[in-house]
């Protein structure tokens, strides 16, 4: 009943709206405010409406925080956008709701992505269909302060786990009280500490974090214990940081007091405006071994599940236009984000760039969790550390429960 | 109803060939215009309250059809722990911040009542935070509350030697951290209102009181107190209310970890927020809604009949 009234008045503005756009298609595209992400969306809207006359693209946007909720919504009034912007973590919940249709294969062929995107696509895969791709992905790296390291005398940042320890050591000052001014490395599980935990640490400590179609929590292990172990030491044994040091790692490394940070290819904006020091980029460190891993991320651009026939088709060839090569060099440009295509992202120019390079060396290891709760997913970790950091727990013990946690959550989604 | 009795009726033929009489066309008028505030409120309030009822039977992630699972979200939460923690720091909130709210608001206005010089201004500094947007206020507090150097708090405790607080870092502190801020923040609007009680308590009774030799004490016990008793009423409820629906410091004091650290802060409200805005999980969240507003019907309707009893 609701929904007829809804409906009823939803034709009739769009019989007001439409009688104005006759001849044309008009396609709506939805993503989250974010200042360059905008800006770099009206530029490739721009260029898409100068090669396709006949498409009018018309750019909305909401808060992060609304995003979801606004898309939903929309779709239940049957007035969702004909291409939007999702994280490829809402993939399950966003097929499962209807609120977006596959890729046509006829402009989408499956092999083309498969050879020319990096393998973390698959994460868009769902019962043998593509359901969006990314224009550009994000992975981690490590942030060090160049000033800090100098005044240490150390060369450069650390290679692998015991260096990063060690380093970390040299590089934290306290004052007289013990008290931390400047942490040699910051502890913030919220932050992308768990991701690291997560996808590199428990693989560098031997195990594997959940099973290959991530239906299965798979860290209650020695090695998910171990890197938890490491990771709570960094605060409790080596005391190089502490978690909520001036709040956040990154406002912490911002302000010039955290040696070094772990964090994702979106802070580089952030990041560069920092006046006061210099920063570089490294790779995550690697394990004794040398082996690396990494988490890759991305939001992708799917076609939502209202758009039909000539709208279809024109989302279609937006979308498309969204994932070509001249999309992706301009939002690297303008946003910062790597490209999703191998062959516009491993340019020599690009591995060879002091900032983007160590990004882009770790798309090639990286893995993608499959998140069903991001944020609840996450709350796990923040608590199993947390039990560790102030209730003393045993990180054995910390891990299994964790563990039945998690399950629980991806469990209940499926 | 009032309105129609009140007027004195006059002849239908007086209003030139109307066929409504004057009572009539009055009533009209009175009901036109309460209409729309009614209609308004039912659509957007009561509505969707009832509505949260039905939901609460059912497996709704917003996405499908809402699918009827009976008392499957009841069981589910009563049998969780996670909500019984949240239920406890609730009333935790409640329990604790609405008497030392309370007693710091009275203590504060009977003396502030007292206070001639620089009244208006002193009155007008405790009022302030209360017209603070609780977001703002609740980082500016978030930073107070950092470890030293960067927190101004710790770095004084610091300073004169004392071992550092790990405010909201710590299970034990930060509930009582986060509380505090919240009685501040609501503490201005209780003297205004204790004040303005106060105020409205005839002198002669203090004079009369004080000729039969009662000392500040006495005075204070027997007719300040007893004549405040609807002002009281009225903020115990107010506060009660305030504290049980708690969110906004919390959210914002936490949003790294909302309602952490390990749960320890977290409000009904949030978990609500949580259950239905990140996990999608309607169903649930509408049980939980239903649970708040049972506590709340409840407290509200407990306080004000131990408070009408003892008049």
């Amino acid at each position: 009943m609701r929904n007829r009234n809804l409906m009823a008045g939803v034709t009739a503005a769009a019989c007001i709206f439409g009688a104005q756009s006759a001849g044309a298609v008009e396609i709506e595209y939805w993503q989250y405010i974010y200042d360059t992400r905008v800006t770099a969306m009206d530029q490739l809207i721009e260029k898409f409406e100068a090669e396709h006359p006949d498409i009018t693209v018309k750019q909305v946007t909401f808060p992060y925080a609304d995003y979801q909720t606004r898309i939903v919504a929309a779709n239940m009034a049957r007035k969702g956008p004909d291409v939007l912007q999702l994280f490829y973590g809402w993939t399950d919940k966003f097929v499962a709701g209807g609120l977006i249709q596959p890729l046509p294969q006829d402009v989408f062929p499956h092999e083309e992505i498969e050879a020319e995107f990096f393998p973390i696509v698959e994460a868009m895969k769902r019962d043998g269909e593509y359901y969006g791709l990314p224009t550009a992905v994000r992975s981690l790296a490590l942030f060090w302060n160049k000033k800090l390291f100098e005044e240490a005398g150390i060369d450069g940042p650390p290679e692998t786990l015991d260096e990063l320890v060690e380093t970390a050591k040299a590089l934290t000052q306290t004052d007289n009280g013990g008290n931390f001014t400047t942490v040699g490395m910051t502890v913030d599980m919220a932050g992308q500490d768990h991701q690291w935990w997560r996808e590199v640490l428990i693989r560098q400590f031997g195990g594997q974090p959940y099973s290959d179609d991530y239906s299965e929590v798979a860290y209650d292990s020695e090695a998910g214990a171990a890197a938890l172990e490491f990771y709570t030491a960094l605060q409790k044994e080596e005391k190089v940081g502490t978690a909520g040091f001036m709040d956040e790692g990154q406002a912490a490394f911002r302000a010039g007091r955290a040696a070094m940070t772990i964090d994702g290819t979106f802070r580089l904006g952030s990041f560069s405006s920092i006046e006061d020091f210099e920063w570089g980029v490294a790779e995550l460190p690697a394990n004794a071994e040398g082996l690396r891993s990494n988490y890759a991320s991305y939001f992708a651009n799917a076609i939502g599940s209202g758009a039909e026939g000539e709208e279809l088709e024109a989302a279609a060839t937006f979308l498309d236009y969204l994932s070509s090569p001249e999309a992706m060099k301009l939002w690297l440009e303008v946003v910062g984000e790597l490209p999703a295509r191998r062959d516009v992202a491993l340019t020599d120019e690009n591995l060879a760039d002091p900032i983007y390079g160590p990004f882009l060396k770790a798309l090639d290891y990286a893995h993608t969790t499959r998140f069903v709760d991001e944020a609840a997913q996450r709350q796990v970790t923040i608590d199993m550390t947390n039990r560790v950091l102030l209730q003393d727990q045993s990180p054995a013990d910390s891990v299994a429960e964790a563990a039945a946690a998690e399950q629980k959550i991806i469990d209940d989604a499926r | 109803m009032t309105i129609e009795e009140a007027e004195p009726v006059r002849p239908a033929a007086r209003s030139g060939g109307a066929r409504l009489s004057m009572r009539t066309r009055r009533a009209l008028w009175v009901w036109g215009f309460l209409a729309l505030p009614i209609l308004f409120y039912s659509v957007i309030r009561f509505y969707p309250t009832l509505d949260a009822f039905r939901l609460s039977f059912t497996d709704w992630d917003l996405m499908s059809t809402p699918e009827f699972i009976g008392v499957e979200n009841y069981a589910r939460m009563f049998g969780d722990p996670h909500f019984w923690q949240v239920f406890r720091n609730t009333f935790a909130y409640l329990i604790i911040g609405t008497p030392i709210s309370l007693v710091l608001a009275f203590t504060i206005a009977f003396f502030l009542d007292r206070v001639r010089f620089a009244h208006t201004f002193i009155r007008a500094l405790y009022f302030l935070p209360f017209i603070t947007t609780a977001s703002a206020m609740a980082w500016v507090w978030r930073w107070f509350y950092q470890p030293a150097p960067t927190g101004a708090i710790n770095s004084f405790l610091g300073q004169i030697g004392l071992t550092q607080i790990d405010f909201l870092k710590s299970t034990t502190w930060a509930l009582p951290s986060i509380m505090a801020t919240a009685i501040w923040a609501g503490l201005g609007f209780q003297i205004i209102i204790f004040m303005a009680g106060l105020r409205a308590i005839p002198q002669t009774y203090y004079e009369a009181a004080r000729i039969d030799g009662v000392g500040e004490w006495g005075i204070l016990r027997k007719i300040t107190l007893p004549l405040l008793k609807p002002t009281t009423v009225f903020l115990v409820v107010f506060a009660s209310i305030g504290f049980l629906r708690i969110f906004d410091q919390v959210y914002n004091m936490t949003t790294n970890d909302p309602g952490g650290p390990l749960g320890s802060t977290k409000p009904l409200v949030l978990l609500i927020y949580q259950t239905a805005f990140s996990s999608y999980d309607m169903g649930y969240a509408a049980a939980q809604t239903v649970v708040l507003f049972t506590i709340l019907l409840i407290v509200s309707l407990l306080q004000l009949w131990i408070m009408r009893d003892r008049a």
